[in-house]
C-alpha cells in the first residue's frame, strides 16, 4: 500500500481545508476508492476521512416537500426510509438494484454521485487510458467495449458513469449541495457530470477540495410518485453493474401524460436525462406507440463505440417497458423488490 | 491440525452401518467459528510476507525491475528476482511425465503470459511487500502477444487430457454420414475460465537446515512433495505439508503450481519462515484455467431417428511452452450409440498460462456442445429430445464395446422427467409464457463421467480399549473427505464413527493419492476398507484360534465385525469384544494396511461410468434477452452412496456450475496485448444466489459390484455435465434461437 497522509477532520470547515492540499481525497465509505487504492489506479498522497463528520448522515424533509439527503446516507439507509421510499419509489429502486447488500450497507450517497467509471482499461494499469493518465490514450478503442457508451462519447474516452442512483436522481432535476473553500453552492445534478470530450479526466465540475454535503430532491419530484419506475439490465441477477437501466416518472392527468421524466444509464459518462423523450410524451396519451417514439427520439443521436451496438436497441425497448411499468402505477410495496422470476404460473400455448 | 471429536449423533447405529447416512460435515463447526485453520492462518515464529510482482506483457522479456527503489523501501527485506533466486536442481522446463508442469521460477527474464510471475518481494509487512512491488516498476521488451483460436498454425497432439488418445475412432464415418437420411453440421465456442476458490492458493514456509515444513492447500501432497523434493534436491521425506482444509480446489490446486514454490525459494532467499498468498488477479495466469474450445458436431441418423454417425472435432488452446490439450471431443465417447464414431482434436498455442484440470475437465466443454448438438438432431429428426436419446441408448460403450459396469441411466432419465413434468413438454419452441409474459423453455442434457481410481494408501489401527484409529493423507476441499471417509472408516473396523479417530491432512501419513477425477471417495475409500478389513482378519485369527474365545474353531463359518464385537457368522448370539479379545492376546493393538487402486482385470473388461440426467427449465425475458434458470431437476446414478448429503450438496454445486458455464462465466482477454480484462470477482461473472434457482438432485439406486469393493463412483464433476447443455437447450425452447456461443449473453438473443 502507498503511503498517504491520514485526516480525520471533525468539522465540515476543517475538512474543506484539509482538502485543499494537493493529491488530496476525500474518503467516505471507500468502497470504491479502496479497490482504486489497492490496485494502484489512484494513490491519493492525503486522505481526508469524512466518514465520521458530523449532521450529514440525516434525511430531512425540507418544508417545501423537497427531501435533502446527507451526503454520508447510507444506500441502504436511504432506500428502506419507508417515506421516502414512498415519495421518491424510482430512487429507492435504483438503490436496491445496485451492487450487493453489503456494498449498499456501506456506500454513502455522496461516494455514489462520485464513484469511478467500470470500464476494465481504467482499472488496468497497464493499460493506455486517457482518464486516469491524460494524454496516454484509450484502450478500450478497440479492445474490449461491449459495455461502453453509446451516447456522449469522444475518441478520447468511451467509458460510461456506473451509477444507478443517479439515473432516477437526473430525471427529477436533483441538485447537489457542495461546500468548497468560496462557500457554498447548489449544482443541478444534470450539470454535475461531465462527457468526456478531450479531457475525461475531469469528470464533474466540482472544484478541487469542493465537498458533497447532500443531495437535494424537489418537492415537484414527489408528484411523480404514483407512476415511477427505475428498470436495469444486467448480466447476472444481482451484484452486476447496468448493462442499460432506466428511470421513468409520468405525471398522469385525465389519462393523458401531463409531464415525463426520463433518464438513462449505463449509456454515457454521465447519467444521461432523454429531454427530446420527454418532449415527445408530454400531451400525448400513455400507449405503446407512444413510448416507442420517446425511445427513438432519446436514441436519436445514439452510435456504437465498438462491439456494442446491441446497447442502442436494448436502449429503446428498456426504455418502453419502464414507461409501460411506470404508466401502470408504482407498485403498492415499496421499495419494489425486482421481479423474481422463479415465481408465476406457466401457461401453454 | 486437532484431532477432531465426532460429535454425530449415533442415528446410525439403528442402521447398524455408517456408509449412506446423511451425517453433517464433521468439521462444520470449526469452519463456521472460524476455528479452522487454513494454511494462510499459519504465523510461525519469525514468519515473513511475500508478495509477487507479475508481468503485464504476455510475451517478451523483463529487461529492467527498480529493485533498489524497492529495497529502499521500510520494511522490505529481499527482492527475488532472476539475479538472486535459490538455483534449484531440477530445470523447471523439465517434463519427466505428462503431469509434471513447467513452472516459471525466476530462472530467466522470459516472460510468456501475462501475469506471471517476474519478481518476489519479501518484508516484515504484507503492506510493505505490496508497495514494494508497485515500486519494482518493470521495463519490458515486448513481443506481439498471440491470442485466439486462429492466431497461428494448429497441429494434432499426441494426447490430450490426462494422457488419452487426441484421435479415436470406431466404425466408418463417412459411410454413416452417407447413409443418413438427415444431418447436421454445427460449431459451438466455449470460453477461457479460471478457477476461482474462495481460498486463493497460499503457501506458509519454513526451512530448517534441508527440512521443509509447509502450511498449503493441496489436492495431492504426496505428488507436491515429489515436485518439491525434485526441484530443491531435498529427500521427500524432509518435507512435511499440511493442508487440513482447502478453500476449494477444482483441480487448480492438483499440481503444485509455481507461486507456491516462489513461497518456499522466498524462505530459503532470507533464510525465514515466508507467507505468500496470491491475489484475486493472480488466480488468473500461473495457477491453471480451462482453455477455450471451438467444437464442430457432425452427426448423422436414418429415419427412426437412429444415429449412423457421430463426428466430435475440438480445437482448443494451450500455453507456447506446456501440454495440457483439453479433451472436450472425447465427451462423445461412452453416451450415445451409434455405429461410427470419431473424435479428434486440434491445438493452437497462444501467449497463455498452462491451461489445467478444472472441474470437469474435457467432459464440461465437451458435454455442453454434445448435448446442444443432440437437440439439435432430435429437432432434426422431429424427435421429442429424451425420445431421441433413448432411442440412441447405449447398452455397450459405444467406443470400445465393453459392457457397462453398471448403468442405470434408463431410471435417471425416468426419474428426472417424472419429476419435472418432462411429458407436458411442447415440442416446438416458443409456446409457453409465464403471467409476466416471460418466455419459457425446457431443456435437458444428459451427464456421464467416468468413474476413475488412482492410488491410494490407508492405515487402520484397534486399540486396546477398543478403540479405532485410521490414517490416510487424503484431501478435504470442502467436498466432505473427512466426513465420509470416516464414515467407511468405522464401517471397515466394525465400530460405531464416535469410536474412532480419523486422521488426514498431513503429508506424513500413508499416501492418499490425489484428490480429482471425482476419485478421491473411491480410492480412499477402498484403501480404507482394505485397512479395517486386514486389521478385523488379523484380530479374527487371533479370536478363532484361541480355545478361551467364543469364536474358536469358527474358521470356516466365518465372524462378522459390528459394533466392536466380532459375531460368529452361523451363530450371532456368540461373539466376543475387540478389547476382549485384544486383552487376552496381550497386545496393544493391531495395526492393518489398505491400498485403494482400480483393478485391472475389471477395468480391461468394463466401461465404468456414472450417469445421470438433467432437466432445465428458463425464463427469457422477450424483449432483453435475459436469461434465468428457474429449475433445476438432476437425477444421477453413481455407485454407493457413502454419505446423501454431501452427495446432492455435490450435484447441487455441479449443476450450479453448470449454471455459471451456460449464462456466466467468461475470461475476458485483449486480443491486441493477451491481458486479462475481467481478473476479479466484480467483473468475472458466476452465479449469485438470485441466480440458483431451485434445484432438485435424486439419487438412483445403482449398485456396482465391478468398480471397487464399496461400488462406489464419483460425484464430484458429473453435475457440471449434462447443465450446461440443458440450459442452452431450454433456452432455443424458450426462444427458438440456437445460441452456440457460451456463455449465452443476451445480446445474442436481443433478435429472438
Ligand atoms: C463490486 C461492486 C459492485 C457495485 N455495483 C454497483 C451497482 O450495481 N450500481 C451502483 O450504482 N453502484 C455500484 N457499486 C458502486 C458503489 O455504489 C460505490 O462504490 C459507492 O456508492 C461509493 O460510495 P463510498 O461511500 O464507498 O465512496 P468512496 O469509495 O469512499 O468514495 C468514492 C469517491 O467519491 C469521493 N467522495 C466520497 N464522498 C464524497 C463527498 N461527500 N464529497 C466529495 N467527494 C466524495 C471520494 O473521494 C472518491 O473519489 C459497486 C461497487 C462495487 C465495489
Ligand atoms: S474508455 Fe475512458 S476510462 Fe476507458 S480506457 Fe478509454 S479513456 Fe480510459
Amino acid at each position: 500500500m502507498n503511503r498517504f497522509e491520514y485526516a480525520r477532520p471533525a468539522t465540515l470547515a476543517e475538512a474543506v481545508a484539509a482538502g485543499a492540499v494537493p493529491g488530496a481525497a476525500y474518503l467516505a465509505a471507500g468502497t470504491n476508492l479502496m479497490d482504486l487504492m489497492k490496485g494502484g489506479v489512484m494513490r491519493p498522497g492525503h486522505l481526508v476521512d469524512i466518514s465520521r463528520l458530523p449532521g450529514l448522515d440525516r434525511i430531512e424533509r425540507l418544508g417545501d416537500g423537497g427531501v435533502r439527503i446527507g451526503a454520508l446516507v447510507r444506500n441502504a439507509d436511504l432506500a428502506y426510509d419507508t417515506d421516502f421510499a414512498r415519495r421518491f419509489p424510482s430512487v429507492a429502486e435504483a438503490l436496491l438494484s445496485g451492487a450487493s447488500a453489503q456494498l449498499r450497507n456501506a456506500a454513502t450517497a455522496g461516494g455514489n454521485l462520485l464513484q469511478r467509471t467500470r470500464c476494465t482499461y481504467f482499472y488496468d494499469t497497464a493499460s493506455a487510458c486517457n482518464k486516469r493518465d491524460p494524454g496516454t490514450g484509450c484502450d478500450a478503442l478497440g479492445g474490449e467495449n461491449r459495455l461502453h457508451a453509446v451516447l456522449g462519447w469522444s475518441e478520447h474516452c468511451i467509458a460510461t458513469h456506473p451509477s444507478d442512483f443517479c439515473v432516477p436522481l437526473t430525471a427529477l432535476d436533483a441538485v447537489v449541495e457542495v461546500e468548497g473553500p468560496k462557500g457554498r453552492r447548489d449544482i443541478p445534478l444534470e450539470n454535475f457530470h461531465l462527457l468526456p470530450g478531450s479531457t475525461p479526466e475531469r469528470e464533474t465540475v466540482l472544484e478541487h477540495s469542493e465537498l458533497i454535503t447532500a443531495v437535494r430532491l424537489p418537492a415537484e419530484a414527489a408528484r411523480f410518485a404514483a407512476n415511477a419506475r427505475y428498470l436495469k439490465v444486467r448480466e447476472r441477477t444481482s451484484y452486476a453493474f447496468a448493462v442499460v437501466s432506466a428511470a421513468a416518472a409520468l405525471r398522469l392527468e385525465g389519462g393523458m401524460v401531463a409531464e415525463a421524466r426520463i433518464a438513462l444509464g449505463g449509456v454515457a459518462l454521465k447519467p444521461w436525462r432523454a429531454r427530446a423523450a420527454e418532449a415527445e410524451l408530454a400531451g400525448a396519451r400513455p400507449e405503446p406507440v407512444t413510448f416507442r417514439r420517446a425511445a427513438e427520439a432519446a436514441l436519436a443521436d445514439a452510435k456504437p463505440s465498438g462491439d456494442n451496438g446491441f446497447k442502442i436497441e436494448l436502449a429503446r425497448r428498456i426504455i418502453v417497458r419502464t414507461l409501460t411499468l411506470a404508466a401502470a402505477g408504482t407498485p403498492e410495496r415499496m421499495p419494489a423488490l425486482p421481479a423474481s422470476p422463479f415465481s408465476g404460473a406457466i401457461t401453454h400455448a | 491440525m486437532p484431532e477432531i471429536t465426532l460429535t454425530q449423533a449415533p442415528a446410525h447405529i439403528r442402521m447398524g452401518s455408517s456408509i449412506g447416512q446423511p451425517l453433517t460435515r464433521r468439521e462444520g463447526v470449526l469452519k463456521t467459528t472460524g476455528a479452522a485453520r487454513f494454511a494462510a492462518d499459519n504465523h510461525p515464529p519469525g514468519m515473513v510476507y511475500a508478495a509477487l510482482a507479475v508481468s503485464s506483457i504476455a510475451r517478451g522479456r523483463v529487461t529492467a525491475l527498480n529493485v533498489a527503489a524497492a529495497m529502499a523501501h521500510p520494511g522490505v527485506i529481499e527482492v527475488m528476482t532472476p539475479k538472486n533466486a535459490p538455483k534449484l536442481a531440477l530445470d523447471p522446463d523439465a517434463k519427466n511425465n505428462p503431469f509434471m508442469f513447467r513452472l516459471d521460477l525466476l530462472q530467466n527474464d522470459r516472460v510468456r503470459y501475462a501475469n506471471q510471475p517476474i519478481a518476489v518481494v519479501v518484508a516484515d509487512t504484507l503492506e510493505a511487500a505490496t508497495e514494494g512491488v508497485a515500486l519494482l516498476e518493470p521495463q519490458y521488451e515486448a513481443e506481439p502477444a498471440r491470442t485466439g483460436l486462429d492466431s497461428d498454425d494448429s497441429f494434432a497432439p499426441a494426447a490430450v487430457g490426462a494422457g488419452s488418445p487426441a484421435e479415436e475412432s470406431h466404425g466408418d464415418i463417412t459411410a454413416g454420414l452417407a447413409a443418413a437420411s438427415v444431418r447436421m453440421e454445427a460449431v459451438y465456442d466455449t470460453p477461457a475460465q479460471y478457477h476461482n476458490a474462495m481460498e486463493p492458493h497460499a503457501i506458509v514456509a519454513a526451512w530448517d537446515g534441508d527440512t521443509l515444513s509447509i502450511d498449503t492447500p493441496s489436492q495431492g501432497m504426496a505428488m507436491a512433495q515429489a515436485r518439491i523434493a525434485g526441484l530443491f534436491g531435498i529427500a521427500p521425506e524432509g518435507i512435511h505439508i499440511r493442508s487440513p482444509f482447502l478453500g476449494g480446489g477444482f483441480g487448480s490446486k492438483g499440481l503444485f503450481s509455481g507461486p507456491q514454490v516462489l513461497g518456499i525459494m522466498a524462505a530459503r532467499l532470507v533464510g525465514r519462515p515466508v507467507k505468500l498468498v496470491l491475489r484475486r488477479e493472480q488466480m488468473f495466469g500461473p495457477v491453471g484455467h480451462r482453455a477455450p474450445t471451438r467444437q464442430t458436431l457432425r452427426m448423422g441418423a436414418d429415419g427412426q431417428g437412429a444415429l449412423t454417425a457421430l463426428s466430435h472435432h475440438t480445437k482448443t488452446a494451450s500455453s507456447t511452452f506446456d501440454d495440457f490439450f483439453e479433451p472436450a471431443a472425447n465427451a462423445s465417447h461412452a453416451l450415445y450409440a451409434s455405429p461410427a464414431i470419431a473424435t479428434s482434436h486440434e491445438v493452437v498455442r497462444i501467449d497463455t498460462g498452462t491451461p489445467l484440470f478444472m472441474r470437469a475437465p474435457g467432459e464440461a466443454p465437451g458435454s455442453a456442445a454434445l448435448e446442444s448438438a443432440i437437440d439439435e438432431m432430435a429437432l432434426a429428426c422431429g424427435m421429442d429430445p429424451l425420445a431421441f436419446r433413448l432411442k440412441n441408448y447405449a447398452e455397450m460403450e459405444p467406443i470400445s464395446g465393453k459392457p457397462f459396469s453398471s448403468k442405470a441411466l434408463r431410471q435417471c432419465y425416468e426419474q428426472g422427467a417424472e419429476r419435472f413434468g418432462w411429458a407436458k413438454r411442447p415440442q416446438a419452441p416458443r409456446q409457453m409464457q409465464d403471467e409476466a409474459g416471460m418466455l419459457v423453455g425446457w431443456g435437458m442434457g444428459t451427464a456421464v463421467f467416468p468413474a476413475l481410481m488412482f492410488q491410494g494408501q490407508a492405515r487402520a489401527m484397534l486399540r486396546q480399549d477398543g478403540t479405532g484409529v485410521v490414517e490416510t493423507g487424503a484431501h478435504d476441499m470442502g467436498q466432505g473427505a473427512w466426513t465420509a471417509l470416516a464414515q467407511i472408516a468405522a464401517d471397515s473396523l466394525g465400530l460405531d464413527l464416535d469410536r474412532i479417530e480419523f486422521r488426514s491432512g498431513t503429508s506424513d501419513l500413508p499416501d492418499a493419492g490425489i484428490a480429482g477425477g471425482s476419485a478421491h471417495t473411491a480410492t480412499v475409500g477402498t484403501a480404507i476398507h482394505g485397512a479395517g478389513a486386514d486389521v478385523i482378519g488379523k484380530l479374527a485369527d487371533l479370536a478363532m484360534d484361541d480355545e478361551r474365545s467364543p469364536l474358536f474353531g469358527a474358521g470356516n463359518a466365518g465372524v462378522i465385525a459390528r459394533g466392536g464385537r466380532l459375531h460368529r457368522r452361523d451363530d450371532d448370539g456368540r461373539s466376543e469384544s475387540y478389547a476382549d479379545i485384544l486383552a487376552r492376546a496381550g497386545l496393544a493393538e493391531i495395526e492393518g494396511r489398505g491400498t485403494g487402486a482400480i483393478d485391472p482385470a475389471a477395468q480391461a473388461a468394463y466401461a465404468m461410468h456414472a450417469h445421470g440426467a438433467v432437466f432445465a427449465e428458463v425464463k427469457v425475458d422477450p424483449d432483453f434477452g435475459q436469461v434465468r434458470v428457474t429449475r433445476l431437476v438432476g437425477a444421477f446414478a453413481a455407485g454407493t452412496v457413502v454419505n446423501p448429503r454431501m452427495v446432492r450438496s455435490q450435484y447441487y454445486g455441479g449443476m450450479i456450475w453448470g449454471v455459471s458455464f451456460a449464462l456466466h462465466e467468461h475470461a475476458v482477454m485483449d486480443k491486441r496485448s493477451g491481458r486479462l480484462m475481467n481478473p476479479n470477482l466484480a467483473e468475472y461473472y458466476v452465479p449469485v444466489n438470485a441466480d440458483v434457482p431451485s434445484i432438485e438432485a435424486i439419487l438412483v439406486e445403482e449398485r456396482d459390484i465391478h468398480v471397487n469393493a464399496l461400488g462406489i463412483k464419483g460425484v464430484g464433476e458429473i453435475g457440471v455435465t449434462g447443465t450446461a447443455g440443458a440450459i442452452a437447450n431450454a433456452v432455443w425452447h424458450a426462444t427458438g434461437v440456437r445460441v452456440r456461443s457460451f456463455p449465452i449473453t443476451l445480446d445474442q438473443l436481443l433478435d429472438a
